[in-house]
């Protein structure tokens, strides 16, 4: 099962590589990671999504809470929480694609941020299933480049 | 102002550390140039690795921090093994290392290596110091972080121009790391509920790791083993955390443990884990490990809770204040256990299956040599080992009685590490009787301390089980792969007699069976080093046994 797990950090060099030197050497598979600062700047939030069986998943918050520079570990799926993604997508457009892509911009709630003759870049920010989703409706009309940055989290209330 | 090198100095004998295991090198120089009049004794070792495993030695026969120091480069990568060591079997050592001037990092300097980056996976955590105004506090969280919740090494990375370099900072008075509060203090309802537990056993069996020794609880084991009379079984970490020569004692659990401890830990209903992680070599194959009981884990790390074994009531904590309150509660609801039973059947088990082997004219035993050591020292010796069959005769033939007693390789499984963890334990303990019981092969892999030996005159005794084999690997071989002996023959062994002797130390080799007792006698009394080879049965092999991945009661019992 897919977990969604929040780890507040202290904000120095090297902690990145702690964590993720931890999922590879043991064994756990990683999907995504997300981080940046807190509202306080010695302070870093990573959201990482990760696949395992509840033994497992227990085992990597346990093993994530005995890094030194770890403060908080926090596994949201099973709370009520609020999961983003920002997607970045170029196409391929023609005339004829055009009229198509926007009303799925539209349908989506994306926007279109750049245009050119040949291109046209989306930006999506939506939940993690529907930017799946939107990927989805817009494949056949031929991705050019595609950027994803990995949900993050925060827990509701 | 003070100096980087001051503050280094400063902050080790703060930390009332006595000695340091080290190597010198090029941007360790201004650290070496204070060192030389500073009140620390220096030790130097012959080779890095040697210097990390004395330092771990030094920390598991004292219960002190452990200190060991090396140059940037090729001295920082050579302590590798040796913290790998200390941080599988949470051994409490701080490893300084020399790193190229900052401006240099990166740039791929002379003698430079991310030994930050390279130990990150083996420490249980590690400093690169980048601000002099920052080397205070870092010394102080490294001896703290390495002694205190579960134990184990912290590397500080130092370079040359941070040592150089002058700050106004003073040490902190406390210590404050937010993402590092360990739990001490067992959960008052878990431990009721373990209580519970207990007081309905029929057929309770108390399981001890490594933990109960760090954590100095060795007398509430006992205390609870005898109140309740509840049979003892230990890992090879444990060993010497409930005396070995107790009625209640079983033996070692596990891939070489004794039948009785083995068959115990199987029919058992409650097991109770204190400071014990579940290892590989203890529970054989997991599905089938101790199939009838409930499952009590006392740890203090979370994560050795359920990675392993599904338990019923884990109680995470120091194991001293959890058996503290534990036994508390136990006495006030007047607990009474009837295990007579239960115990007769594993009397049984220990008669049906005693630990032996098989006499044979014209060869000298290991075990034979291991139960003479055993009788000669009467149980008191500080016994270190190597890795291997060495390791197993050792743990099986003598009878540990006290904790910090027996200093083994058990997590890593380091060969090498006997000899330079003898002379860290001799250092920690000067009067007392310290043995590396050794094999063939690994006493070569740091056989260059014998230097060390004769330079500080430390009269460590190894006593070098020698059967010209990789003995373990070998016995695998034999046993799985249709005595295939690939590259576990070392007929072309050196005299180790007279390669002690060539160290200036005296060394003496026999081969007679009716030579052990003497030789012994002789190495044992005498007065400094002493190296004594014995050549042992070279097909010899460690009974009994749980092949790779079989449950613990498909015990081989050979042909003993």
């Amino acid at each position: 099962m897919l977990h969604t797990i929040t780890v507040l950090v202290e904000n120095k060099s090297g902690v990145l590589a702690r964590i993720a030197g931890l999922f590879a050497g043991r064994g756990y598979n990683i999907l995504s990671l997300a981080v940046a600062e807190t509202e306080n700047p010695n302070l870093s939030r990573m959201t990482i999504t990760a696949s395992g069986d509840d033994m497992e998943i227990e085992q990597i918050c346990k093993q994530l809470n005995k890094l030194i520079n770890v403060i908080k570990v926090n596994d949201v799926t099973v709370q009520e929480h609020i999961a983003r993604e920002l997607l970045l997508v170029k196409l391929n457009v023609t005339k004829e694609t055009r009229t198509s892509i926007l009303e799925i911009v539209n349908i989506f709630e994306a926007k279109v941020i750049d245009l050119t003759e040949n291109t046209m870049t989306i930006q999506a920010i939506a939940s993690p299933s529907k930017i799946s989703n939107l990927i989805k409706n817009l494949k056949n009309f031929g991705i050019k480049e595609l950027s994803r940055t990995g949900r993050i989290a925060i827990l509701r209330g | 102002m003070k100096k980087g090198v001051d503050i280094f100095v400063e902050g080790l004998l703060r930390e009332g550390v006595e000695i340091i295991f080290g190597y010198p090198g090029g941007v360790l120089i201004p650290i070496y140039d204070r060192l030389y009049d500073a009140p620390i004794k220096h030790v130097l070792p012959r080779h890095e690795q040697a210097g990390a495993h004395a330092a771990d030695g030094y920390a598991r026969a004292s219960g002190k921090v452990g200190v060991c120091m090396a140059t940037s480069g090729p001295g920082a990568t050579n302590l590798v093994t040796g913290i790998a060591t200390a941080y599988m079997d949470s051994s409490p050592i701080v490893a300084f290392t020399g790193q190229v001037a900052t401006a240099l990092i990166g740039g791929d300097a002379f003698q430079e290596a991310d030994i930050t980056g390279i130990t990150r996976p083996i420490t249980k955590h590690n400093y690169l110091v980048q601000d002099v105004d920052e080397l205070p506090k870092i010394i102080a969280e490294a001896f703290y972080i390495a002694r205190t919740g579960r134990p184990g090494p912290v590397l500080v990375d130092l370079p040359k121009d941070i040592s150089l370099g002058q700050t106004e900072n003073d040490f902190p008075e406390q210590i404050d790391i937010p993402g590092y509060k360990p739990t001490i203090i067992g959960n008052k309802k878990q431990i009721k509920l373990a209580a519970e537990q207990i007081k309905k056993a029929k057929r309770p069996v108390i399981y001890i790791g490594g933990g109960v020794i760090i954590s100095n609880a060795h007398e509430e084991v006992k205390e609870l083993a005898e109140k309740y009379n509840i049979p003892v079984t230990s890992t090879l970490m444990g060993l010497g955390g409930f005396p070995g020569d107790h009625r209640l004692f079983m033996g070692m659990i596990g891939m070489h443990g004794t039948a009785a401890a083995n068959l115990a830990v199987h029919h058992c209903d409650l097991l109770i884990a204190i400071g014990a992680r579940f290892d590989d070599r203890v529970t054989g194959r997991t599905e089938t490990f101790s199939p009838h009981s409930k499952i009590i884990h006392i740890d203090i790390d979370p994560a050795s809770i359920y990675k392993i074994i599904k338990v019923d009531i884990p109680i995470v904590g120091d194991a001293k204040n959890i058996l503290e309150e534990l036994l508390h509660i136990l006495e006030e609801s007047k607990c009474e256990l009837n295990t007579i039973e239960w115990l007769n059947q594993i009397e049984k088990w220990k008669k049906e299956n005693p630990l032996t082997y098989k006499k044979q004219k014209g060869k000298i035993k290991p075990q034979f040599v291991v139960e003479e050591i055993y009788r000669l020292t009467k149980g008191n010796a500080i016994i270190t080992t190597e890795v291997g069959q060495n390791q197993m005769w050792a743990a099986q033939f003598y009878k540990f009685t006290k904790p910090r007693q027996f200093i083994s390789s058990g997590g890593l499984g380091t060969m090498g590490f006997g000899l330079p963890a003898a002379i860290g334990a001799q250092f920690a303990r000067p009067g007392e009787l310290v043995i590396d019981i050794a094999g063939d092969g690994s006493i070569q892999m740091n056989i260059q301390e014998l230097t060390t030996l004769k330079a500080h005159n430390l009269p460590v005794k190894i006593i070098v089980l020698n059967n010209n084999y990789l003995g373990m690997v070998r016995q695998w071989q034999q046993l799985f792969f249709n005595k295939r002996y690939s590259q576990t023959d070392l007929h072309t062994n050196p005299d180790f007699g007279k390669v002690a002797e060539a160290f200036g130390i005296k060394g003496v080799t026999i081969k007679e069976e009716e030579e052990v007792r003497d030789a012994l006698n002789y190495t044992l009394n005498y007065e400094g080093p002493i190296l004594l080879n014995i050549l042992v049965d070279e097909e010899e092999n460690v009974f009994p046994m749980v092949p790779a991945g079989a449950s613990n009661i498909d015990m081989i019992r050979g042909d003993n």
